[in-house]
């Protein structure tokens, strides 16, 4: 059967996303690591529904709290950011407009991640 | 030219909707509302970092009617985002690819993401003494 593909691009078998299977399993990855991270936000955060501004301030001040919420906004962004890229290469069939989103969306994806975080060792390092 | 009028292949309106069916669409739909509720988190996280007052505020507008349905449609999205992307890394390892298994499994997916979301809710409403 004849094919299109060089010699040269079928070896590398990248495939046409043009980086192979890393998207694929970065997704995994994160989403593996997002059900602990996960499980661990919704208790505690169920645990300290009501509270008052001192007392999540209190709460999310220990180390453990800090890091672990760190790592889950991390790992959700990057998860949310190839999802989202997902859909809009099924769904977005123009080039420049999909090349657009995808731009639009991965910087989305590090300003929630950098507010967030920043936020977060805001409270943890503040007075 | 007259166009010629080709068979196309069975697309999806062809198939009667199944469980299988409904759980890879919701996947993406619970997905995208989830990238909302980041921004949610944020401001959320943006509002404790500047202080008890503004902090407050947010809270409000979460505990108000509109906020609970969305922090309520955000949990159920959340709930079956978890559960049926466990289901997919059981069939990124070859399983759960009889129909029958594909079909109850996704089932599976819909009962425990309505059951978890109804579990956090009392839950919450328990802490806050309400219930």
């Amino acid at each position: 059967m004849s094919d299109m593909n060089t010699p040269l691009s079928k070896v590398r078998g990248l495939g046409s996303a043009k980086d192979g299977t890393n998207h694929w399993l970065s997704q995994r990855i994160t989403a593996i690591a997002n059900i602990p991270l996960t499980i661990f936000f919704v208790v505690s955060f169920v645990g300290n529904v009501g509270k008052s501004h001192a007392e999540w301030v209190a709460w999310l001040k220990q180390p453990l709290v800090s890091v672990l919420l760190i790592l889950f906004i991390a790992n959700f962004t990057h998860h949310m950011r190839s999802g989202l890229q997902e859909v809009v290469e099924d769904y977005i069939h123009s080039h420049g407009l999909k090349f657009a989103v995808t731009l639009a969306i991965k910087f989305s994806c590090i300003l929630i991640a950098a507010l967030s975080i920043f936020s977060i060792l805001r409270i943890a390092f503040g007075g | 030219m007259a166009q010629v009028k080709r068979p196309l292949s069975p697309h999806l309106q062809v198939y009667a909707w199944g469980a299988h069916m409904a759980v890879s669409i919701m996947h993406r739909i619970t997905g995208s509302a989830l990238a909302f509720g980041a921004i949610l988190l944020a401001w959320w996280l943006v509002a404790m970092a500047t202080g008890h007052d503004y902090f407050n505020i947010v809270q409000s507008y979460a505990g108000s009617m509109l906020g609970r349905l969305v922090l309520f449609g955000i949990t159920f999205a959340l709930m079956q985002h978890l559960a049926s992307g466990i289901r997919y890394l059981f069939t990124d390892m070859g399983k759960l690819y009889e129909l029958k298994d594909n079909t109850a499994s996704a089932k599976v997916v819909f009962v425990f993401s309505i059951i978890a979301t109804i579990v956090v809710w009392v839950a919450a409403y328990k802490v806050m003494g309400v219930l």
